[in-house]
């Protein structure tokens, strides 16, 4: 490199390196405002007209909206998503939490465990459905293999009970996420000055106390995170009802994610499925503003 | 737990964490075990036994058939994975180099538009981009889909090298453009070198991303072009005929190994993934 480019600013180079980033960044940015924004305005649009097999452009209000809430699926989709997102996001916390502290007591071996417990994360939440369908077989499944150890009146027959399924939805989920939360964690309170433990140690403060009035208190931005991560996976799960359930028994342990998919792509009601679309995108944001808003408030406090 | 010994409450509490942390372990491995003994039973044997049992004859025949219905998607999985984490994965390079080290007016609010992007429902995009892959002439193609997973994957990558980026000091690259070396002789002989880290990082999150994809794949994919992930579902939820579990667990296996062997050679980089792209997203 010479540097006799710098004496000559104004030469062909230098305007081509003034653009070159632009340049770079332009396709990007067309994508990012065609294919996020300008689809997501496309759906939303969608959601107005009455739609079904093809897109048609006539526009009927909110009708799609008032149809989507005299839908009885709607509904049990959206009970199911707060039972299944609740209990999702509050045992995955509470399973992390607890692995991550208990990890934390120079523990031997602890790479190996890390290693286990982390591992669902990297299946796809197809072969996760596959492996827990096996298991919650009822009849073949957990509720054989503990029949056969002596546990003679077990019954584990949830995948099929129209009022339980969901349950195994959570425990999936819970199995393929609850690792990560302990990751989190973990890398959450190596970062904790050791020095304050200590000093609680000598105040006579017994651990279990110290965790919990002193340590996890100081992880708060962790745990908001871990909250926002798990409720995202929550809403934004298909693949596990699709392995797992397809939806079923009948219809009750239908997502909103599921439902959007079967009325969009397998029953011609696209009007309706964008509805349902936006109405996720919603909660989506009902749960990202708040957490980015108090995000900001804090860096700006710093 | 004699080492421990300079502890003076070794001895109950810490059995008791060492008994819950070994139970997790257990319940953590048994679907993968589960998965293992039934892909390796026979037909007859699943029924008889129970899911821990051992086999009674350890077969294969249930990975010979697996892999025989799968094989193709298999291969349409490596199709779509390959080029679409390594495309994504260079754009998001340079995106963050010029998004961390050439700001101009308007990248920073661009950065944030893009932010959004990690946390996008992909069900408001799928629609209009069906159709758009339709014009294209891309419907239902292999090509379609690694189109697909370079935009919607962008944000990410983008995510991850700019806030790699940002903590590069400015004055290695100011240096370096005083001496005249131009925007990507930068990023060619400064930049890239020092980035073998964040691209494991970002190759590994975009890899377990797009390999284990199911959504896009059941919508923008028919037939011949399915990725693995559809056609395991397909195989396990197909109500025809008798269930082969063996077969079933084996498909799930294959479906499981790419991702699982990354996670095994390369955990590091995928926990950093894991919690960079999350931390931050």
């Amino acid at each position: 490199m010479s540097s006799v480019a710098v004496f000559s600013k104004a030469s062909p180079f230098d305007a081509l390196q003034r653009w070159l980033p632009k340049l770079v960044l332009a396709p990007s940015m067309f994508i990012v405002l065609v294919g996020f924004y300008g689809y997501i305005l496309w759906t939303f649009v969608l959601s107005f007209t009455n739609s079904t097999f093809l897109p048609t452009y006539k526009f009927v209000g909110l009708a799609q909206y008032a149809r989507l809430f005299d839908n009885d699926r709607w509904w049990v989709a959206s009970k199911n998503l707060a039972v299944f997102g609740g209990m999702f996001i509050g045992i995955s916390l509470v399973v992390g939490v607890l692995l991550a502290v208990f990890l934390d007591q120079r523990i031997r071996r602890e790479g190996f465990i890390r290693t286990v417990y982390l591992y669902p994360m990297a299946l796809s939440m197809i072969v996760t459905g596959t492996a827990w369908k096996w298991l919650l077989n009822p009849g073949m499944g957990l509720d054989k293999l503990l029949r056969d150890w002596g546990w003679e009146g077990f019954r584990l027959d949830w995948l099929i009970d129209p009022d339980r399924v969901v349950y195994c939805l959570v425990i999936a989920a819970v199995w393929q996420a609850s690792g990560f939360i302990m990751a989190m964690f973990l890398a959450g309170l190596r970062g904790v000055d050791q020095s304050i433990i200590r000093a609680a140690q000598i105040d006579g403060a017994s651990m279990p106390k110290i965790y919990w009035k002193v340590v996890l208190p100081s992880l708060r931005p962790v745990f908001f995170s871990s909250v926002m991560i798990l409720a995202h996976i929550a809403i934004k799960s298909f693949d596990l009802v699709a392995a797992m359930t397809a939806g079923g028994p009948g219809y009750s342990s239908d997502l909103p994610a599921m439902f959007m998919y079967s009325f969009t792509f397998s029953r011609g009601q696209m009007g309706m499925g964008s509805a349902s679309a936006i109405l996720m995108l919603g909660a989506i944001l009902a749960i990202l503003v708040p957490y980015l808003y108090s995000e900001l408030r804090t860096k700006r406090n710093d | 737990m004699t080492s421990l010994a300079a502890k003076p409450s070794i001895s109950l509490s810490r059995i008791a964490i060492y008994a819950v942390l070994i139970g997790a372990v257990l319940i953590y491995l048994v679907p993968l075990v589960v998965m293992l003994l039934t892909s390796f039973k026979s037909p007859e044997d699943i029924g008889t036994g129970n899911l821990l049992s051992w086999p009674t004859e350890v077969t294969a025949i249930g990975w010979v058939k697996a892999w025989a219905t799968v094989k193709g998607y298999f291969l349409n999985s490596i199709l779509i994975t390959v080029p679409a984490v390594l495309i994504s994965t260079a754009i998001g390079a340079l995106n963050g180099y010029v998004l961390s080290m050439w700001r101009f007016r308007g990248s920073q609010m661009f950065f944030g538009l893009l932010l959004f992007g990690c946390f996008l429902p992909f069900q408001t995009v799928l629609l209009p981009a069906s159709f758009t892959l339709g014009k294209m002439g891309l419907a239902s193609t292999t090509t379609g889909l690694v189109f697909i997973h370079v935009v919607y994957g962008l944000a990410f990558t983008t995510l991850f090298f700019r806030n790699y980026y940002v903590s590069i000091p400015d004055a290695l690259v100011k240096a370096a453009r005083l001496d005249g070396a131009g925007f990507f002789t930068i990023f060619r002989r400064i930049i890239l070198p020092m980035s073998t880290p964040i691209i494991m990082v970002c190759l590994i999150w975009q890899f377990t991303q797009i390999w284990n994809d199911f959504l896009f794949g059941v919508v923008f994919s028919s037939g011949d072009s399915q990725p693995i992930t559809v056609a395991l579902n397909n195989l396990v939820n197909t109500s025809t005929g008798v269930k082969e579990y063996n077969v079933d667990m084996a498909a799930a296996m294959i479906a499981g190994l790419p991702t699982l062997l990354v996670y095994v050679v390369a955990g590091k980089y995928f926990v950093r993934g894991l919690t960079a792209g999350a931390v931050k997203g």
